[in-house]
């Protein structure tokens, strides 16, 4: 028999040791999967962790690495002061969409002007975008204390229809022949994210991604706001004893956790997108939350965890084209990897023993 | 001699690390009021598990009425005729009180045969109680009847009761005192720990101290003087706190008429709470738990804010100023929960410092941490306060609760506050420690800082305080010179009885 005992204080080993060893239970559950849908689970893994890296497209996948990582890095970098905080902002695709709507909304306002204006006056705007739309389910939940998690998670849903009505509408390109979806960006030179080393998918996005996580990793490990974010997530009223005012810490977490997803959106839409159009988004603002929680809500930790979110999202594609395996078995294979991460976290908290004799 | 209801033979347990009972023998006999004594971690809790059946011995045995007893789980325990009333209730709130009991019995009868038990019961044993009542609406010491009644209902012959009276008034407990001699005239047993030394004198007839897992002795305390017994508990002598009387001094701290909501549905609204609180003296408010005190707390502590002039600290509105602008103007405050409220459970020592001595130690600057003054501050705080820890990165939950409590008030203390308000500042704490704490309160009177101090224990309150009132639901009564206080008079200011009666004899 096993039995958990509390540890007297979290384990600083296991706290590493937990993400690694999910990823491997992942690996031999999602290869049980594999063989069980009649691939060869060996190939199947193999396809998702190595081909991309090292395999021989591996110069045209490396740099969709970055290109798929820096926007889940930049979202779970925002969600990650929120969930340290207890506040659970579950709606950063729709922040995602606005800050991408707002940032291309100035583009083609602007459009065809040249100038060197045009991409911080967009930076600005995608920030500006996502912060307002996360600034709903703050204000709800200060003024008449509504749930933030479903708030901000049916805002997801209102913004897909505003972002179907602009590619339709507003936003559609003019000279399109009536095909829906705006101007290409790619082809307005101020506006346009491009690589700024080309071939390494090295885009404003990665960088402002690598910024936020070092920002991060500062606010928590030096600053008093980062002390009262994790305070307030641990003990709440041992926060409000410090002197922490709740209401602040949701709209500084919410809306940050805002504007950085639409920053993502802005340089997504801006650059490997290239346009607004109806399947802008393909889930980033949730598997973010993966991101998050993979990474231990730790810049750092994020960091990593976003660029291996990247690999089984690009591995995954692969193995599918090549190996035939359905779209469905590579999400629940990355839903695996979270669910294998709780189950293990037990561990950071616990430790496991074997039950000698009966003795509770 | 008879056999005893309860022989305990060479009873070990150990721990990782710990031996939390080291082969302890000793007797209950039928009808005899036992004390177990000793102080946090003597391993009063560990044994009573093992009788109670929650924990199994390493070796050693028991025997109840000569048959060998080992209780596999409570329910064999009770079974076997031995209950337990338990120091922290595990009553829900939303429940009325006999379904409260029916939570607790192997096989309930009928609602209704259930309640009229309960009434039959609680009128047998002067404990009144309402079965149709929600447990949410009741007083501490009504709960514990419900407690109490839930045991009484399974006719048991040996009652463990774990710090019954740490939530009474001294009528209750006068009256707790009656219903239990009234158990032991019908020839059961009870097994009775306590903090309360004078409390014991008068109850019990036999006493157990146990000391490091050990059985260091037994005694009679009838004839035992307390400080004999707190003595050998803690296996030396330790100074009881001694004050320095002096005058008090100018106002420090003065709330006039503070009304406050309840911040939830069983927490309890402030009404019209004035007090005067002067330099250098100490300012005891007693009461039983839930009529206030954390309210007055998080009022004073600046958690929750009132009007401006409603609380005036030197003769300046402070009422709408947070924790931390009052803390800058000297009026800091040590809540009575430690894990949650005081400290935050999983952050270490040095992270619980810079909790509430960031604006006073100066441990930020332009909002950025100073680490290692923080990391000094704790240390300091360690040193001082004889915080037995392995160092300032241990996480707080891993501390004993008399050692955090130790260092949740050092740390308020050594930032020189012009004002302290500290709430159940020994709760939980063994004799030493309490002692100490209760000094280092003392000591900070005699420089002039002015204290109020919160708590429940009057013992605690008579001996540290120099004038008295009393929290009963919300109210504050006048406060009162402690010298002059007779128990009796004190009981009457915290609420009386609660509608508690003798038992009828």
């Amino acid at each position: 028999m096993l039995r958990l005992e509390k540890r007297p204080q979290p384990s600083r080993l296991w706290t590493f040791a937990t993400p690694p060893l999910a990823v491997l239970i992942t690996m031999i559950a999602g290869g049980a999967l594999f063989a069980a849908l009649g691939k060869d689970p060996a190939e199947a893994i193999a396809t998702i962790f190595w081909q991309p890296l090292f395999g021989e497209f591996s110069f045209y996948y490396r740099p969709q690495l970055l290109i798929k990582a820096a926007p889940l890095i930049l979202i779970a970098i925002g969600l990650s002061l929120g969930f340290r905080a207890g506040i659970w902002n579950i709606g950063a695709e729709g922040q995602y969409i606005m800050g991408a709507l707002a940032g291309a909304g100035v583009a083609l306002a602007l459009y065809p002007l040249e100038s060197r204006i045009v991409f911080p006056l967009m930076v600005l705007a995608g920030a500006l975008g996502g912060w307002a739309w996360a600034m709903i389910p703050a204000m709800l939940k200060l003024r008449f204390g509504t749930n933030e998690i479903l708030v901000s998670l049916m805002l997801v849903y209102v913004a897909e229809q505003l972002l179907a009505a602009m590619a339709l509408g507003p936003m559609r390109n003019p000279d399109g022949r009536g095909f829906p979806g705006s101007r290409n960006l790619r082809q307005y030179e101020s506006a346009h994210n491009g690589e700024l080393i080309p071939g390494t998918g090295m885009h404003w996005g990665v960088a402002a991604a690598l910024i936020a996580v070092i920002l991060a990793y500062v606010l928590l490990s030096r600053h008093s706001l980062g002390f009262h974010i994790r305070l307030a997530g641990q003990a709440p009223r041992a926060a409000r004893f410090a002197g922490v005012r709740p209401g602040r810490l949701v709209v500084f977490c919410l809306g940050t956790a805002g504007a950085l997803a639409g920053l993502a959106g802005m340089f997504e839409v801006a650059g490997p997108a290239g346009q607004v159009s109806i399947d802008f988004n393909v889930g980033y603002g949730f598997t973010a939350i993966i991101v998050a929680f993979l990474g231990r809500l730790h810049p750092v930790g994020i960091a990593l965890a976003g660029l291996l979110m990247a690999l089984t999202y690009i591995g995954g594609e692969m193995a599918q084209s090549t190996m035939g395996l359905p779209a469905a078995a590579i999400q629940l294979f990355q839903g695996m990897l979270l669910f294998f991460l709780l189950a293990v976290d037990l561990l950071t908290n616990f430790r496991l023993r074997v039950r000698l004799r009966e003795a509770a | 001699m008879t056999t005893p209801l309860l022989s305990i033979n060479g009873l070990t347990r150990t721990y990782p690390g710990v031996i939390a009972n080291d082969s302890v023998s000793f007797d209950i006999q039928e009808g005899e009021v036992h004390a177990l004594l000793g102080e946090n971690g003597a391993g009063k809790s560990t044994l009573v598990k093992m009788i109670y059946g929650l924990v199994k011995p390493d070796s050693g045995g028991m025997s109840l009425r000569g048959a060998p007893y080992a209780p596999a789980n409570p329910s064999a325990a009770r079974a076997a005729g031995v209950a337990m009333v338990f120091q922290h209730f595990s009553l829900f709130d939303a429940l009325n009180v006999a379904e409260n009991v029916a939570l607790g019995m192997e096989a309930p009868p009928p609602m209704r045969r259930l309640a009229a038990r309960i009434r039959e019961v609680s009128e047998t044993y002067g404990l009144p109680l309402d079965p149709a009542r929600l447990t949410g609406d009741l007083s501490a010491g009504e709960r514990q009847r419900v407690e109490i009644i839930r045991c009484l209902l399974q006719e048991p012959r040996l009652l463990i009761m774990d710090e019954p009276t740490s939530v009474l008034t001294p009528q209750e407990v006068d009256i707790l005192f009656e219903t239990l001699r009234k158990l032991t005239a019908e020839g059961v047993a009870i097994l009775y720990i306590s903090h309360k030394l004078e409390e014991i004198r008068a109850l019990c007839d036999a006493a157990t101290i146990l000391r490091h897992g050990r059985n260091v002795g037994t005694c009679v305390p009838r004839e035992t003087s307390a400080r004999a017994m707190a003595e050998a508990m803690v296996g030396a002598s330790f100074n009881a706190p001694r004050r320095a009387g002096q005058a008090a001094g100018a106002v420090a701290l003065e709330v006039r008429g503070l009304s406050l909501s309840a911040p939830s549905a069983f927490g309890t609204a402030l009404r019209d709470v004035s007090l005067t609180l002067l330099q250098g003296e100490i300012l005891g408010i007693g009461g039983v738990a839930g009529n206030g005190q954390d309210e007055v707390l998080a009022a004073l502590s600046g958690e929750r804010l009132t009007d401006p002039d409603t609380i005036r600290l030197d003769g300046a509105p402070i009422g709408r100023l947070g924790p931390n602008a009052r803390r800058a103007l000297g009026l800091l405050a040590a809540p009575e929960e430690r894990l949650g409220h005081a400290a935050a459970p999983d952050m270490s020592l040095t992270e619980n410092a810079l909790l509430s001595a960031a604006t006073r130690e100066g441990l930020t600057r332009h909002g950025f941490i100073r680490w290692g003054a923080a990391r000094a501050f704790a240390t300091r705080v360690i040193a001082d306060f004889d915080v037995r820890t392995p160092g300032p990165e241990t996480a707080a939950r891993s501390l004993s609760g008399g050692n955090l409590q130790k260092f949740v008030i050092g740390r308020e203390v050594l930032q020189r506050p012009r004002v302290l308000v500290v709430n159940q500042p020994t709760w939980g704490v063994d004799a030493a420690a309490a002692a100490a704490i209760r000094q280092a309160l003392l000591d900070l009177a005699a420089e002039g800082a002015a204290i109020l101090c919160i708590s429940q224990d009057l013992d605690e309150l008579l001996e540290i305080a120099d004038r008295f009132a009393a929290l009963n639901e919300g109210r504050l009564s006048g406060a009162r010179p402690t010298a002059s206080l007779s128990l009796d008079e004190i009981g009457l200011m915290m609420g009386g009885a609660h509608d508690m009666e003798v038992a009828h004899v």
